[in-house]
């Protein structure tokens, strides 16, 4: 049985990593999950300096979901590269380091920094809802999409991936101009922008007022646009939006997604992200499929 | 320990007042790892409701392998948190969080609410003079298991019991008349650990507070549960500390309330 997959030329042992921002860099949740089943584990989003993140309260529960507006905190990339690149280095499982910036330059900082760490991919979040500058207003555009697709390209000697926002009329646009920025890779969806408001303060439930709806209440959402982006681009698919156990991540890769990543049910439960490497082997076995590439996309 | 995610059973539940439950658990060998000031999260089994409710422990019996938790009901989680019989499973994650360093010296307890629940262990484990301060709305809670550990001095918003107002008004009453501790230990509401914080550092008492804000991961991944913090902290550099990983419980000159 083959469970490997291959995004941009990295060879992923399973199909399986954790949403940014979920997971930290994975060090809290190594002492419940063992990191070397992951086929990757993708960072926290980092930027040039550290971010302090936005006022509490940052998350509130909804019905099947979450919001969360954390705003990004972060230590910034030298703290990053110092400490969570060698800790992860520890365990046979690839690095995707999630980026973050305020503007272009920000970006291409971090993204140069990185060049020499020894980390897999970049995934470039243009798709947080959660900061005032930067993140999602460089991805509701498809001319600013590819324009910075291209200039960080460019400055990175890691393979790309695109992270796309689902707050878009068209988010096929998106994909299309990411892969002509030349994009390794997208990765969809990051969280709906949502509200909510206490009626018994009176009040919004987050001080962000706004924030982005992750978990099981997205899904089905997410799994459309995959399949939507799936048919519009040619370039690899990370699927993700409420995947919470193995038959929501086969839906995602029959959709189109190459691999897929688990966020909000990390907080429901801490071993998702193992458990759903173990059932896609399960599944591939009760119905005799000897290479998991072959459930990619056959939803046409 | 190791923080383990497991399934137990419900050894007993019990409603003490309107909407303040209390309820053992059977958690085997993570009892004996368990310090005061720890809490844990709590599933529920309703698959719409994604979060964990983190809730502080009450009391250990560390032979028997329970814990206790003192909580009160606030919405649907709680709620259906109070409807487990004995015998029914329950979802948990734990222990989390520091807990309380135990000292020597003459301690202070001072507690309101449901910030009340934690202190119990900490009164059963501090091997010391203790004075211990609890502040109430009106009907009063788990007052008769503190008097085992220490001297108790109660406050009432309404005065139907001990002195009324809060717990900073029977301190001061109490400070009068000569009693006083070189540690305070505290949890409670915001304002109160505010004017506890103030009390500390007015007369020179170390003070550690137990703090709470909305968690999702309960392991410091998630950075949801954050307070600020006047030194950088070890996560971020940004003078953000994590309450479920770094806390809940700080010295009140380390943190911001």
């Amino acid at each position: 049985m083959n469970t490997k997959i291959n995004i941009a030329g990295v060879e992923f042992k399973n199909p399986v990593t954790t949403a940014s921002g979920t997971f930290g860099s994975g060090a809290e949740y190594s002492e419940l999950v063992d990191l070397n089943h992951l086929g990757a584990v993708t960072t926290k989003g980092v930027a040039n300096t550290p971010w302090p993140g936005n006022q509490t309260p940052r998350i509130a529960e909804t019905h099947s979901g979450m919001l969360n507006a954390i705003g990004l905190q972060n230590p910034g990339v030298d703290i990053f590269i110092r400490r969570d690149i060698p800790f992860l280095r520890q365990f046979d499982t690839k690095i995707i380091v999630n980026v973050c910036g305020k503007t272009i330059e920000e970006y291409v900082d971090t993204v140069r920094r990185l060049s020499e760490a020894d980390v897999d991919l970049l995934e470039i979040n243009i798709s947080c809802p959660n900061v005032k500058e930067g993140g999602i207003a460089f991805g509701q555009d498809a001319r600013a999409v590819e324009a910075i697709t291209k200039v960080v390209k460019k400055n990175s000697k890691h393979p790309i991936i695109m992270k796309l926002s689902p707050n878009v009329t068209d988010i096929t646009e998106m994909a299309r101009a990411a892969e002509a920025g030349g994009a390794d890779a997208v990765s969809l969806i990051n969280t709906i922008t949502g509200m909510k408001i206490d009626i018994h303060k009176r009040g919004f439930a987050i001080a962000n007022k706004t924030g982005g709806l992750s978990g099981p209440a997205i899904k089905p959402i997410a799994v459309r646009m995959v399949y939507q982006t799936a048919q519009a681009v040619k370039i690899p698919i990370i699927g993700m939006g409420g995947i919470c156990t193995t038959e929501d991540a086969i839906e995602f890769m029959m959709a189109g997604a190459t691999a897929v990543a688990v966020g909000t049910a990390n907080f429901t439960n801490p071993y998702a992200t193992v458990e759903i490497a173990c059932g896609i082997e399960a599944y591939m076995n009760q119905y005799d499929v000897k290479d998991v590439n072959a459930l990619i996309g056959i939803i046409k | 320990m190791n923080i383990k995610k497991m399934t137990v059973l419900v050894d007993s539940q019990k409603e003490l007042l309107e909407d303040i439950y209390s309820m053992w658990l059977s958690v085997g060998i993570m009892a004996e790892h368990v310090k005061p000031g720890q809490f844990i999260s709590v599933y529920s089994n309703d698959k719409s409701r994604l979060l964990p409710r983190p809730i502080s422990i009450c009391e250990v019996d560390a032979k028997q392998g329970t814990i206790r938790l003192v909580y009160r009901v606030v919405g649907e989680g709680t709620k259906e948190f109070s409807k487990l019989k004995p015998g029914d499973s329950v979802s948990i994650m734990g222990p989390l969080g520091n807990g309380f360093e135990l000292t020597k010296q003459p301690a202070i307890l001072i507690a309101g609410g449901i910030g009340i629940p934690p202190m119990l262990e900490l009164a059963k484990r501090l091997d010391c003079n203790k004075t211990i301060f609890l502040g109430y709305k009106d009907a009063l809670f788990l007052t008769e298991e503190f008097e085992l550990y220490g001297k108790v001095i109660i406050a009432t918003e309404d005065g139907s019991s001990g002195i009324k107002g809060n717990v900073i008004d029977a301190i001061n009453a109490e400070a009068a008349a000569g009693s006083t501790g070189s540690v305070i230990y505290s949890c409670g509401p915001t304002p109160m650990l505010r004017a506890v914080s103030a009390y500390a550092k007015e007369n020179h008492i170390t003070a550690w507070i137990s703090l709470e804000e909305r968690m999702a991961c309960g392991v410091g991944a998630c950075l949801a549960c954050v307070c600020k913090s006047y030194e950088k902290d070890n996560h971020t550099n940004v003078n953000n500390k994590r309450i479920c990983k770094d806390g809940p419980v700080f010295n009140a000159l380390e943190v911001e309330i």
